[in-house]
Parts: C-alpha cells; structure tokens; sequence
C-alpha cells in the first residue's frame, strides 16, 4: 500500500516537473508578453499543482497535507489575478498583442 | 539513497532548471511586463522548491515558510503592477469594477 502511494505520487511529480519544463521553455521561446503568460500559466497551475499534488501521497495524513492544500489553494487563487492585473497593467502600458500579420512581417524582416 | 529521495532531487533539478530559464527571460526583457511576468514566475517557482527541499530534507515544516513565500510574490507583484499602472500605491481605481 506505501508503494502504491509512493508510485502514485512518483508519476504525478514527474508529470508536474514535466509541464514545468514545458512553461519554461514556453516563457523562452513564444514571441510576446501576451503568449507568455498563457505559458506561465501552464507552470503556475499545472506544474506546481501535480509536484504540490505529488508531495501530499507523500505527506499521508497529517498536519503537513493540510499545509499542501493551502499553498495549492493560494497559488491557484493568486496566480490567475497576478496575471489578469499583468494583462491589465500591460494593455494600459500601450503594449499592443501580437497578430499573425506581424509575425509574418517578423520573419520577412529577417 | 532511496528511490523516494532520488525522484524528489530529480523533480527538485527541474524546478531549478525551470527558475533559470525564467530568470533568463527577467534578463533578456524586451518588455518591463516580461520581466515582471518571469519573476512572478521565479516565485512561484521558489515556492514549489521550498516545500520540495523540505521533504529532501526530512523537514515538512519548511512548508510554513513556502506559505509565507507564496503570499508575499503575491503581494509584491501586485503592488509593483500597480504603481506601474497608477504611478502611486496609495491612488483608487477611477474605473468601476476595475482591477
């Protein structure tokens, strides 16, 4: 029964390490801040809800899943309204979205 | 070292490789919003390795302090966003319903 606990947890970290990869890489390679933050937010829910899912089969019954829950509840609450002002703050800072037509024009500049 | 360690250093690696790559995006800009984006990003990636290095460690209450962590990358991404927008913290939103 501990291993089955242990395997489940195992795949459900390797499965959060891997969208985190995926953030990562999006946040590096997507071409403007709009695109990037659809990216992070792949790592923000995804990625760290599946390593803090993970860490709670670790955790068993006990006073420290109970502090899991809570850091998950306040990441899956904080993130969405950090991004939501970030797109707020970003359009009121003039930053206008990319389109298809500029990334093309990106490309034949190149 | 037992199997349980290994898989957690491992998952521990890829959130510090993670937290590079986004530190790399802090530096590289272009934009303030994607330096604010990437260490936005850096925290909670912060938070995710402090509860990992506590269970690496043997010592689960370091969740106490990711907890604080996590509320304070969330308080100060708010307020720099802010005085960004408004030039001041102290100022209310003029628009209804707005954040």
């Amino acid at each position: 029964m501990a291993l089955a606990a242990d395997i489940a947890s195992w795949i459900l970290m390797g499965a959060g390490a891997l969208f985190l990869l995926i953030a990562g890489i999006g946040i590096l390679r997507l071409p403007d801040v709009f695109t990037r933050m659809h990216a992070a937010g792949i790592g923000d829910t995804l990625g760290a809800g599946l390593i803090l899912a993970g860490l709670m089969f670790q955790g068993g019954f006990s006073l420290v899943t109970v502090k899991l829950v809570f850091v998950l509840i306040l990441l899956l609450m904080t993130s969405p309204t950090a991004t939501h002002a970030l797109a707020k703050a970003a359009l009121a800072g003039k930053v206008k979205p990319l389109l298809a037509e500029d990334l093309e024009d990106r490309k034949s500049k190149r | 070292m037992s199997d349980n360690t290994a898989v957690i250093a491992v998952v521990t690696i890829a959130v510090l490789v993670v937290m590079a790559m986004a530190l790399a995006r802090a530096i590289l800009g272009p934009t303030l919003y994607d330096r604010i984006l990437a260490v936005n990003m850096v925290g909670t990636k912060t938070v995710v390795f402090i509860a990992l290095v506590g269970f690496l460690d043997g010592r689960p209450d370091f969740l106490d302090i990711a907890l604080l962590y996590a509320l304070i990358n969330f308080i100060g991404t708010i307020a720099v966003l802010k005085f960004l927008r408004y030039g001041d913290l102290g100022k209310a939103s003029e628009e209804e319903g707005d954040i």
